[in-house]
């Protein structure tokens, strides 16, 4: 049995997915993800030991083409739809800080 | 509403036009959409280009294809070129894709005419298609209840006649389930038969692509058109599309067909009832009903609520405000993908993601997510064993009746068990339909569901066509 979800837990994944929380938001998805969690458990109390996980339907295996070049998508279309873009490249924000 | 068979043929013999099917399509969408709140987006100028080139294919004597003319609604997580594909999310509204889903390519190449984008619950997470960013869409048939979801606005377009078909995507049960609650023919295809190439992304494993439509056959069309191998999903099957068309009238005589208890249980009684109408139907033109249970069927919800969110977890982790839609300015990057994800995202998707978060998260890893994709592996055995003593399965597609709006918004895990019966089909990776069979409570219609092993199409849809038979129709 795992147990209950706990409020911090919910600021901590909250941070993980880069979501902000408002203090009422964080007691009410507590509340509501605790449930789904509740409900979850009924799978805790199964002896699973020896079943295999299965992550794909099909047991998938990596499918490879020809490593020739072909046709893409036009650069300066997919650029033309990025919330900024600069010399071709998309354009983000500074990432470190000022250069001493 | 014409059918797509008749409509095809009357365009292809001159009967009619490609431009004047599609301009009573147009009128139809006028007259109803903003009351019920159908398409997100009506593409009237792509659609008439299409439109005029079937014409004129025609006009030159060339074939145009066996959806020629026939007007679609398309589910806005499908990427059409140059059209806003929004997921009703702020986070995509204004995007427009730089190239077409697999599937929209086929519906041009076989004279589809595309008329819009149709509403969703927030990147297909609902059950209700309340959860979207653009407001609820309304069930055509009672405007006070929902049409279900996520696939609600393909499923109004067709069940208000705005379009005779439409294309949804079911990853728990979002076409099956408002298929049930709109009246229509909603099938989810084998996983893999169609191509995802384009579809954008929930849960990868679960996702597929299918047709709404009024009648067997124009499912049939539709599904033949958009199904077969595709070399840019890795996942898709390795065979061309299926010929489903020529055994919708082979029946079901000597067929075996389990009618699942667990597939039946806790429904309301309408719904128990028009299932055991149609097992009577379908013993009735010659199939061996057997009754079975199948109490792995219970764990579904809950492996379903860890890996779908798990999975979306990862595939949303793409919109960080960098390479398309929606970005909220902050003084560094970090800031900038949080603050743009919590501005662009809904409540249900940011539950989801924070489940799947934590489900994959060091600690919790095994209990939940290891758990759940062993519950997986459970339910395929559990199928592949129902399917040693029986052909088909037979079972509702919902619990209830299209309910009405506001009802379940409050309380998600009353909105999840909406999905109880159509999820174990999903993480199976398997086929099954919903065709409507009877009104229940209110007049509304009932939904009950086939389900099949993988490729199992054909004889789901002659189990269906029997369905419709005994309803005369």
């Amino acid at each position: 049995m795992s147990a209950a979800l706990r409020r911090e837990d919910v600021a901590h994944v909250a941070k993980l997915a880069r979501l902000t929380l408002s203090d009422a938001e964080l007691d009410r998805f507590t509340e509501q993800l605790g449930q789904v969690l509740e409900h979850a458990n009924d799978m805790s109390s199964l002896d699973l030991e020896n079943v295999v996980a299965t992550s794909h339907p099909f047991g998938l295996v990596n499918v490879v083409r020809e490593d020739v070049v072909r046709a893409s998508l036009e650069r300066d279309e997919v650029l033309a739809m990025a919330p900024d873009a600069q010399d071709g490249r998309f354009a983000v924000p500074r990432i470190m800080g000022e250069a001493p | 509403m014409k059918s797509v068979q008749q409509i095809a043929h009357d365009v292809q013999s001159g009967a009619t036009t490609a431009s004047s099917e599609l301009e009573s399509a147009l009128a139809a969408v006028r007259a109803r959409n903003e009351e019920l709140n159908v398409f997100l987006y009506v593409d009237e100028e792509g659609a008439r280009r299409q439109a005029q080139s079937v014409d004129e294919r025609i006009a030159r004597g060339e074939p145009a294809g066996p959806l020629a003319g026939v007007p679609i609604a398309i589910k806005d997580n499908l990427c059409t070129r140059g059209i806003p594909t929004t997921c009703s999310s702020r986070i995509l509204e204004g995007w427009r894709p730089p190239y077409n889903a697999t599937v929209i390519e086929r519906l041009l190449a076989a004279g589809a005419v595309p008329v819009g984008k149709t509403n969703l619950d927030e990147f297909a997470m609902g059950s209700s298609t309340e959860n979207s960013a653009f407001g609820p869409t309304r069930n055509p048939l009672d405007p006070t209840r929902v049409p279900g979801g996520s696939s609600g606005g393909s499923a109004a377009a067709v069940a208000a006649d705005m379009t005779p078909i439409s294309l949804g995507s079911d990853t728990g049960g979002s076409i099956r389930q408002p298929a049930a609650l709109c009246g229509l023919i909603g099938v989810k295809p084998t996983y893999g038969l169609v191509s995802r190439y384009g579809l954008i992304a929930f849960a990868s494993s679960l996702d597929q692509v299918g047709p709404f439509a009024k009648n067997v056959t124009d499912a049939a069309m539709l599904l033949e058109v958009v199904a077969g191998h595709d070399e840019k999903d890795s996942t898709s099957l390795p065979e061309p599309s299926p010929s489903l068309v020529a055994h919708v009238e082979d029946g079901v005589a000597g067929k075996r067909i389990g009618l699942v208890r667990d597939l039946v249980d806790g429904a309301d009684e309408d719904v128990v009832n028009a299932v055991n109408a149609a097992a009577k139907a379908l013993a009735d033109a010659g199939a061996t009903i057997v009754e079975l249970s199948i109490p792995e069927f219970r764990l579904g919800l809950s492996a379903y609520y860890i890996l779908a969110p798990a999975e979306a977890s990862s595939n949303l982790a793409r919109y960080d405000g960098v390479r398309y839609g929606l970005r909220v300015d902050a003084e560094d990057v970090t800031a900038m993908n949080e603050a743009t994800r919590t501005a662009g995202f809904g409540d249900e998707v940011k539950r989801r993601i924070m489940l799947g978060t934590y489900a994959l998260s060091a600690g919790y890893y095994d209990a939940y997510y290891g758990q759940a994709l062993k519950v997986r592996t459970m339910m395929i055995e559990a199928f592949a064993n129902a399917y040693r003593q029986v052909d088909l399965l037979l079972g509702a597609t919902t619990p209830s009746v299209a309910f009405e709006l506001g009802s379940k918004t409050s309380d998600p895990m009353a909105m999840y068990l909406s999905d109880i019966f159509t999820i174990p089909t999903n993480l199976a990776g398997e086929a099954a339909m919903s065709v409507p069979f009877g009104s229940g409570e209110h007049g509304l219609p009932v939904g009950v569901q086939l389900l099949g092993p993988g490729r199992s199409e054909a004889q789901l849809f002659a189990a269906a066509r029997v369905l419709e038979i005994a309803q005369g129709r």
